[in-house]
């Protein structure tokens, strides 16, 4: 960290391990009394070198299922991402049918991603009734993913030039309760988090990205959407079922009218998505063609494909969180990857992390760090290390978590007195 | 914003590179049932044209997206890919474009982006780290992912001499990793 702050009287590092950030990652905050002015982000508690096993032990099929462990939420996004990677490097086809199976997918994990993560922004402001009520209206996609895949999560569903289980009529009425469920349930989501006046408070101007500071910064997803900028490679590139599906990125403003690119905007652009995606999984389920899933089933053949193959290719998907990218380079003979680089969406969003949070408080770290939806791995404690003594004292996360409830509270009791 | 086509683009890096660029290409491939393109283009630059090449590129697109800096390790030369995005935002139009550039080993440097694109930092110090690239000029020196007693001089992407391999444990029964000791 910079030893040139003059006014920083502390450091607050939150992390390695801390339940306001839920997985492991340190910031280490510069603040002036309860202002923020210093924000330094320390990565790679969790690398575990994923890309060097892809790269010196795994063939490509193995790689898939890695690929697949890279998150644990973002289990269909980067599985997705590789094997489009690979496809282009080997010019693989991919069946039609396969194409729109693979969205759908992708669409439910959306679906259970966004409120997944709108439970944690309800507890991180102080709202565990919320937080309760969301995840088991979350429930209900992970039922219809087991009921379809086999899985919760880490589904399995990819391979390399299409998918491993079939979509079948007989599936359609369940998948079809469901989204009917989440279409009359989308009002209520919308009312508790939108129309809610402490909500409001707690997220309105509250880690404010600007448009040109996330275009600068290359933040990708709902980040940088609730920024104004219409950026979704949904919409943008050719891939899978969306080329033909006409996506349309959704920003803040069709709701509210303004971009102002804080908290609450994010939270606008992720509600406004789960409904996007119910929309598009039943275009799939009416406009799914019917046809072959795999291009070669016989895992051996397309083994020995992929050797012989020489080449590159990227990969990109609109994860729930951002574009996630992979890139794959092939040489003949080779039986692993010759060159695997992965971008997760959130390698991407911690660059705005620093400009998010600088100029907060330090009760709104939980939300506005929280509000990327970062994907990376959990906090327990954090130091408060007097620069000057160097002397070190403990806040513990609950004490962190605190911090913020009362805040909540003071903003409370001021609207009721 | 005019928009070029991919043949134009390759066509613009040409002109504006002149004797430094030195090879290009383009891939394209049929998505779904209406047979939408996925386009990719690859440029390939001689590394002293790459700054060049780079403000080129945020001539074409205001603020160009930069996904993340790919290294492979081919023998005697390293090659880094900066892969942008650009024209984002408008439907089925954007392009994926690699910028190409082939290090030698004995000369492992190239110049910072981060004064054009300040979001480039975590990629060039996970390329610095990962790959052993230095890059001139980078505002935050420190390591990314990798810890501070991780050994100096050895980097994880290599596949010389200079990567991880002997600090592998190799189990029973098992060769060794390529470019290792006990293999």
């Amino acid at each position: 960290m910079s030893e040139t702050k003059t006014k920083t009287s502390y450091t607050i590092p939150i992390g390695p391990i801390h339940p306001a950030v839920h997985e492991a990652i340190r910031l280490d905050l510069g603040v002036d009394g309860e202002e923020i002015v210093d924000v330094d982000v320390v990565v790679g508690q969790v690398h575990r070198g994923i890309e060097w096993i892809g790269m010196n032990r795994n063939n490509p099929v193995q790689s898939i299922y890695l690929a697949e462990r890279v998150c644990g939420i973002c289990s269909t996004s980067h599985p997705f991402a590789f094997v489009q990677a690979v496809e282009h490097a080997a010019d693989i086809e991919v069946p039609e049918r396969a194409e729109y199976i693979r969205v759908i997918i992708a669409e439910l994990e959306r679906i259970h991603s966004h409120l997944l993560w709108a439970g944690v922004a309800a507890h991180e402001v102080g709202f565990d009734s919320v937080f309760y009520l969301v995840w088991r209206v979350r429930e209900k996609v992970m039922d219809l993913m087991e009921y379809l895949t086999g899985n919760r999560n880490s589904k399995a569903m990819f391979q390399i030039g299409g998918v491993r289980r079939d979509i079948t009529e007989e599936q359609f009425p369940r998948i079809k309760e469901t989204l009917e469920y989440y279409r009359a349930v989308f009002s209520q989501l919308k009312t508790v988090f939108l129309d809610d006046i402490t909500v409001r408070m707690r997220t309105r101007n509250v880690g404010i990205l600007k448009t040109e500071d996330a275009l600068k910064l290359l933040a990708c997803g709902p980040t940088t959407r609730a920024s104004g900028v219409p950026k979704d490679v949904r919409q943008d590139q050719a891939y899978g079922a969306y080329a033909d599906l006409e996506i349309k990125a959704i920003t803040p403003d069709v709701l509210t009218g303004t971009v102002v690119g804080d908290v609450y905007d994010r939270i606008v652009v992720r509600l406004l998505e789960v409904k996007q995606s119910v929309e598009i999984i039943e275009r799939c389920l009416a406009e799914m063609p019917p046809g072959a899933i795999l291009t070669e089933p016989k895992i051996a053949k397309l083994l020995a494909m992929l050797k012989r193959a020489e080449g590159e290719g990227v990969g990109r998907h609109e994860a729930p969180r951002g574009e996630c990218f992979h890139y794959v380079r092939l040489e003949a003979g080779e039986e692993t990857l010759t060159t695997w680089k992965i971008r997760a969406p959130t390698y991407a969003n911690l660059m705005s992390i620093p400009t998010i949070l600088k100029g907060g408080q330090i009760a709104d770290v939980p939300i506005a760090f929280a509000s990327i939806d970062p994907c990376i791995s959990c906090t327990n404690r954090a130091i408060v290390v007097d620069i000057k003594t160097n002397e070190k004292s403990f806040l513990s996360g609950e004490e962190l978590h605190k911090l913020s409830i009362e805040k909540t509270r003071r903003l409370k009791a001021g609207l009721d007195s | 914003m005019e928009m070029l086509s991919p043949e134009e683009i390759v066509e613009s890096f040409k002109t504006a590179l002149a004797s430094d660029f030195t090879d290009s290409k383009i891939y394209q491939k049929e998505v779904a049932i209406r047979k939408n393109l996925f386009t990719s283009i690859w440029i390939y630059v001689k590394r002293e044209a790459f700054r060049k090449a780079v403000e080129h590129v945020c001539e074409l697109q205001k603020y160009p997206h930069l996904s993340v800096i790919s290294s492979s390790d081919r023998g005697d030369i390293v090659e880094l890919i900066y892969h942008f995005t650009i024209y984002y935002g408008h439907n089925l139009k954007e392009l994926s474009l690699g910028l190409c550039m082939d290090l030698p080993k004995e000369d492992l440097k190239i110049p910072t982006i981060t004064d054009v694109v300040p979001g480039a930092l975590f990629t060039e110090r996970e390329t610095q780290e990962m790959m052993g690239v230095e890059i001139v000029g980078i505002p935050d020196n420190r390591r990314l992912f990798l810890p501070d007693d991780f050994p100096q001089g050895v980097y994880p992407w290599r596949k010389d001499g200079r990567g991880p391999h002997d600090m592998l444990r190799v189990l029973p029964g098992r060769r060794g990793v390529r470019g290792g000791q006990n293999e």
